[in-house]
């Protein structure tokens, strides 16, 4: 068993009335990937948010702990913070185009983000840049350095944004729906360095997704949200096999490659509720067919070996 | 020498003619190119080799299509193909630079301007993003309203079919009085799909049209789209880059890649043999959840430019079985099984 290198205990945060988070345990090991999957207003890039330190007002963690490293970082000063972001822990955001500054070239960026963490000549942070371009797989990248974002294509400033996220080596990665906005060809190359790279330096790596298939390639462990909770987890084969909670038996279902070609889909009805004003007990009975008065009670976090689920009426074992 | 591929001659006429039926919509060597045209001081200061012409992106490049009634065309490609464009030729918002669209057998420039008119009412299209494709400052009923009251389709109130419009899209009519951005995603996705209905269209060109959508929506908004097929008999153009989604849903599939349809035939013999490397290489990294924890393995580079395409084949760049003649030669799409034509010149290798 490798070591824990983020535990995460009960996290909680809230926008005033809006329980985005509320309640999230989970651990990640050295070298291990985590795929978080929720839907939109899941919270789960809010839960991202909160391990790395960036959640913006009103935004507040009201509650839990975050221990990175064995050490907890949960009240950790900015100062504190920002020594940690970029060196030991790095994020990868959706949309390239907004975490790049789009007047400055890549050079600048990079050579900057070398430099705020290391004290290293100009020289030496430019050749490092150089380096981490070349291992994202981005073609003559001493010529690319000198370029600007807009010059690059979709996929290759993602590439970009992977390799200053590289630049320290970091122990721990908080991917956002890095590949979501890219074509299929280009998420499949994306992909693959990110595994490749993950494995040579034994990085852990959280994925946060709303695809259930890119998870399944990619993960070892899954952890699906709902409604500001996670509501099952375990390792991914296991999960996307015999899920045990209904929502995500039913996200499965409603995959279409999962349902015969030209039927319907099996869909869940209703929609996600508002995390303003959620139930007291399981916050998807309201939508699920298995729900009874039980479920109206909070549901406590229950266990089944490798696996853990939020669920008074798992599904059985084995589906039809 | 491949038995599984038979090149025969008679295939290529029994494709069109299997169904016995005319296509609703047939484009006919239809290109399209955006750019500016030059103005006289732009054209002489060319002239006089003082400026180079301005470049023009060649988004379509000679596709010939037939829908026919009933059927659910689905259109593959990735960003930047094409794949758009072409859906707004077919759906009348785009008129093409070259080639032409047929309605019923009938060319539509050739209409006259009460039946094109006519025609292009019973093409309607739904769009990718549901956030910008409804007007923020009208409320639902005027946006599902204003046209079929336009165009003179409705025999009494107006309030009534409307309930009736927002019924069918499975939308509650008492939230007709509501601005856009008081629904949630499928919801507006819902109020686009009752807006192209309520013109009683017999053709629907669906852009994206679940993509912005979670999972749990996704699902069913396809059941309504499969729904509705039924109930109207409706024929659909369904353009998507999700091949799972295009899978379930179409009777044939088109595949394009830059500017061109490279592979076209029924969904379960492209999903079962692809005959187009670039075909097969999109089947092969399609992210399935049946596969855990296996490696990608990706086809190298990236779309090219659609402003300077390369030559002769356009994916040979990236193709793993490219021989010199696909640098020279562009490959016609020709048949290869009933039903099934693919653009590769390795078909004739093989026959």
């Amino acid at each position: 068993m490798n070591a824990t290198v983020l535990e995460v205990r009960d996290l909680r945060t809230h926008f005033g009335q809006a329980k985005a988070v509320d309640g999230v345990s989970f651990s990640v090991a050295r070298g291990d990937v985590l795929g978080l999957v929720g839907e939109s207003g899941s919270g789960k890039s809010v839960t991202g948010f909160s391990i790395i330190g960036l959640v913006d007002p009103p935004g507040t963690i009201v509650g839990g702990q975050i221990v990175f490293d064995g050490r907890d970082i949960t009240r950790s000063s900015r100062e504190e913070m920002r020594a940690l972001r970029g060196r030991r822990m790095a994020m990868i955001f959706q949309d390239p185009m907004m975490t790049l500054n789009p007047v400055l070239r890549i050079d600048t960026q990079m050579i900057e983000a070398v430099q705020a963490h290391e004290n290293v000549s100009r020289m030496d942070a430019r050749a490092r840049a150089r380096d981490a371009l070349g291992m994202v797989g981005i073609p003559s990248p001493d010529e690319r350095l000198q370029a600007y974002p807009h010059q690059f294509s979709g996929g290759m400033r993602q590439r970009v944004v992977i390799a200053i996220a590289l630049l320290h080596r970091p122990d721990f990665i908080i991917a956002d729906e890095p590949t979501t906005a890219l074509d299929v060809t280009i998420q499949a190359q994306i992909l693959a360095e990110m595994q490749k790279l993950v494995a040579q330096n034994n990085t852990s790596l959280i994925w946060i997704t709303h695809d259930l298939a890119v998870v399944s390639r990619l993960a070892d462990r899954i952890a699906v949200m709902y409604a500001g909770r996670i509501v099952e987890s375990g390792p991914v084969s296991d999960v996307l096999a015999r899920p045990l909670h209904p929502y995500t038996a039913g996200l499965i279902d409603s995959v279409p490659s999962r349902n015969r070609r030209g039927e319907r889909l099996r869909q869940i009805p209703g929609m996600a509720p508002s995390v303003a004003r959620l139930p007291a007990g399981c916050a998807f009975a309201p939508r699920c067919a298995r729900a009874d008065a039980v479920c109206a009670q909070a549901v406590p976090l229950l266990t089944a070996g490798p696996r853990e689920h939020r669920c008074v009426h798992p599904l059985p074992e084995l589906r039809a | 020498m491949i038995p599984s591929t038979p090149v025969a001659a008679d295939v290529q006429s029994s494709s069109a003619g299997s169904s016995g039926m005319a296509p609703l919509i047939e484009l006919n060597k239809i290109s399209h190119s955006f750019g500016t045209r030059p103005d006289l001081a732009a054209r002489l200061a060319i002239s006089f080799k003082l400026a180079k012409p301005a470049a023009r992106v060649q988004a379509i490049d000679g596709v010939s299509l037939a829908v026919r009634r009933g059927e659910v065309l689905g259109l593959v490609g990735e960003s930047g193909c094409g794949k758009s464009t072409l859906g707004r030729i077919v759906a009348g918002i785009l008129s093409p630079t070259r080639g032409s669209v047929s309605w019923r057998g009938k060319d539509m420039k050739a209409l006259p301007p009460s039946e094109r008119r006519e025609a292009k009412l019973r093409v309607q299209m739904i769009f990718q993003n549901p956030y910008a494709s409804l007007n923020p400052r009208r409320k639902a009923a005027d946006i599902v309203g204003e046209a079929p009251r336009v165009h003179g389709l409705v025999d009494g109130d107006l309030g009534t079919f409307v309930d009736q419009q927002f019924r069918r899209a499975g939308l509650d009519p008492a939230l007709k009085h509501r601005f856009p951005h008081q629904f949630s995603g499928g919801q507006r996705q819902r109020i686009g799909i009752a807006r192209a209905l309520a013109v009683q269209p017999e053709f629907l060109v669906c852009d994206e049209a679940v993509a912005a959508l979670d999972v749990s929506i996704q699902a069913q908004i396809l059941n309504l789209f499969m729904d509705l097929r039924e109930r109207l008999n409706l024929t659909y153009l369904f353009i998507s880059h999700d091949l799972g989604v295009v899978e379930h849903i179409s009777d044939r599939v088109a595949i394009m890649y830059l500017g061109r349809i490279v592979e076209e035939a029924p969904a379960e013999e492209i999903f079962a043999r692809a005959n187009h490397p670039y075909t097969q290489a999109l089947l092969a990294e399609v992210p399935r959840i049946e596969t855990t924890k296996r490696g990608f393995a990706a086809i190298k580079g990236e779309l090219p430019s659609p402003l300077s395409p390369p030559s002769g084949c356009h994916f040979h760049p990236r193709c793993p079985h490219a021989m010199p003649r696909c640098r020279t030669e562009a490959p016609r799409l020709k048949a290869v099984a009933a039903g099934h034509k693919s653009a590769c010149h390795l078909n004739d290798a093989a026959a």
